[in-house]
C-alpha cells in the first residue's frame, strides 16, 4: 500500500513537471504577448496543483501538512489569477494591440494610450467577430 | 447552524470560531495550555478589533455564499483540469493552430465580490483571461475560437450568480425589513 501511494506521488510529480515544462515552452512559442499568458496559466494552475498533490501524497497522513498544503493550493488559487489579470489589464490600457484571427493580424482595438482618460469606447460585438473569422 | 450562530450574536462568534480553528491548524499545538489559552486571546483580538474597525460584514466574513462556494470550487477545478489540456495540445503541436479572439460577456453578478469571482474564475480557466471590466461586460482574450465559447463562460457566470443569488435575496429582506420597521 506504501509503495502504491508512492509511485502515485511519484507520477503526479511527475506530471506536474510535464505542465510547467508545457507553459514555459508555450511562453517561448507563442506569437504575442497576450497568447504568452495563457501558457503562463497552465504553469500556475495545473503545474503547482499536481505538484502539489504529489506532496500530500508524500506528506504520509501527517494531516497538519496536508491542510498546509491545501492552504497553499487555495491562496495559489486566488492570487495567481488576480496577477494575471493586473499584466494583462496593464497591457491593455497601455494600447498594446494584441494579434487576432487565424492569421494572426494585429487589429487596431486597443485603447489609445494618450487618451486614457478619456471613457473607453469599444468596437462593437459584429465588428470583433468579423475581424476573428477574417 | 450557520443561521443559527448567526442569528444569535451575528459575524463576531464565526468569524473567532475560524480563526481559532485557523490557529489550530497552522500550530498544531493541542496540549499546551499556555499557548492555546494565548492563540484563543489572539482569535479573540483579531476578532474585536474586526469589529471596533467596522469591516465585520458580509465582505470580510462571506458567510451568505458559504456552502455553495465549496461546490463551485470543486466544479472549477475540474473544468480548469479540462482545458489546460487544451492549451497543451496547442503548445505541443508542431503547426500551431491559434485563432486568438477577444469577446465580451455579460456580468450579470450583483456584488463586486461576485463579479470579481467570474473574472476571476475566468482568468484561471486557461486559454481565456479577463482583461477589462467595461460597465456590466468582462473583455475577454482567448486563446482559440474553441476556447472562446461565449455560451460556456455564461454558464460559469449563471454558476456565480446562483451561489451569490442567496447573498442577494437575503439583502433584500433585509432592507424590506428595515422598511417596515
Amino acid at each position: 500500500m506504501d509503495n502504491v501511494i508512492h509511485y502515485a506521488s511519484l507520477f503526479l510529480f511527475a506530471a506536474g513537471s510535464f505542465f510547467v515544462i508545457t507553459g514555459a515552452l508555450g511562453l517561448l512559442r507563442f506569437p504575442d504577448f497576450y497568447t504568452r499568458m495563457h501558457a503562463s496559466g497552465v504553469t500556475d494552475t495545473l503545474g503547482a496543483d499536481l505538484i502539489l498533490w504529489g506532496m500530500i501524497l508524500q506528506a504520509d497522513g501527517d494531516w497538519l501538512l496536508i491542510a498546509k498544503l491545501l492552504i497553499i493550493m487555495l491562496f495559489l488559487m486566488f492570487t495567481s489569477p488576480v496577477s494575471t489579470h493586473s499584466i494583462a489589464h496593464a497591457a491593455w490600457v497601455g494600447g498594446l494591440n494584441p494579434l487576432l484571427g487565424k492569421e494572426l493580424k494585429h487589429h487596431d482595438i486597443a485603447p489609445d494610450r494618450d487618451e486614457t482618460k478619456a471613457p473607453v469606447e469599444m468596437p462593437g460585438g459584429e465588428e470583433q467577430n468579423k475581424g476573428g473569422a477574417a | 447552524m450557520v443561521k443559527f450562530l448567526i442569528s444569535i450574536a451575528g459575524r463576531f462568534i464565526v468569524l473567532s470560531l475560524a480563526l481559532m480553528g485557523i490557529w489550530l491548524l497552522l500550530s498544531g499545538y493541542f496540549d499546551k495550555t499556555t499557548l492555546l489559552v494565548f492563540g484563543i486571546f489572539s482569535a479573540l483580538f483579531c476578532a474585536w478589533l474586526t469589529l471596533h474597525m467596522g469591516i465585520l460584514d458580509d465582505d470580510s466574513v462571506p458567510l451568505s455564499v458559504m456552502p455553495g462556494i465549496f461546490f463551485y470550487w470543486l466544479w472549477l477545478f475540474i473544468e480548469i483540469g479540462k482545458s489546460n489540456f487544451t492549451v497543451a495540445m496547442k503548445v505541443w503541436s508542431p503547426k500551431m493552430s491559434l485563432s486568438p479572439q477577444m469577446i465580451r460577456v455579460k456580468a450579470r453578478q450583483v456584488s463586486d465580490s461576485g463579479k470579481a469571482t467570474f473574472a476571476n474564475s475566468i482568468t484561471l480557466t486557461p486559454g481565456t483571461v479577463s482583461v477589462d471590466l467595461l460597465g456590466e461586460d468582462i473583455l475577454i482574450h482567448a486563446l482559440t475560437e474553441d476556447l472562446a465559447d461565449v455560451g460556456a463562460i455564461e454558464d460559469m457566470g449563471r454558476k456565480v450568480c446562483r451561489v451569490e443569488g442567496t447573498r442577494h435575496e437575503k439583502a433584500q429582506g433585509k432592507a424590506e425589513q428595515g422598511g417596515g420597521t
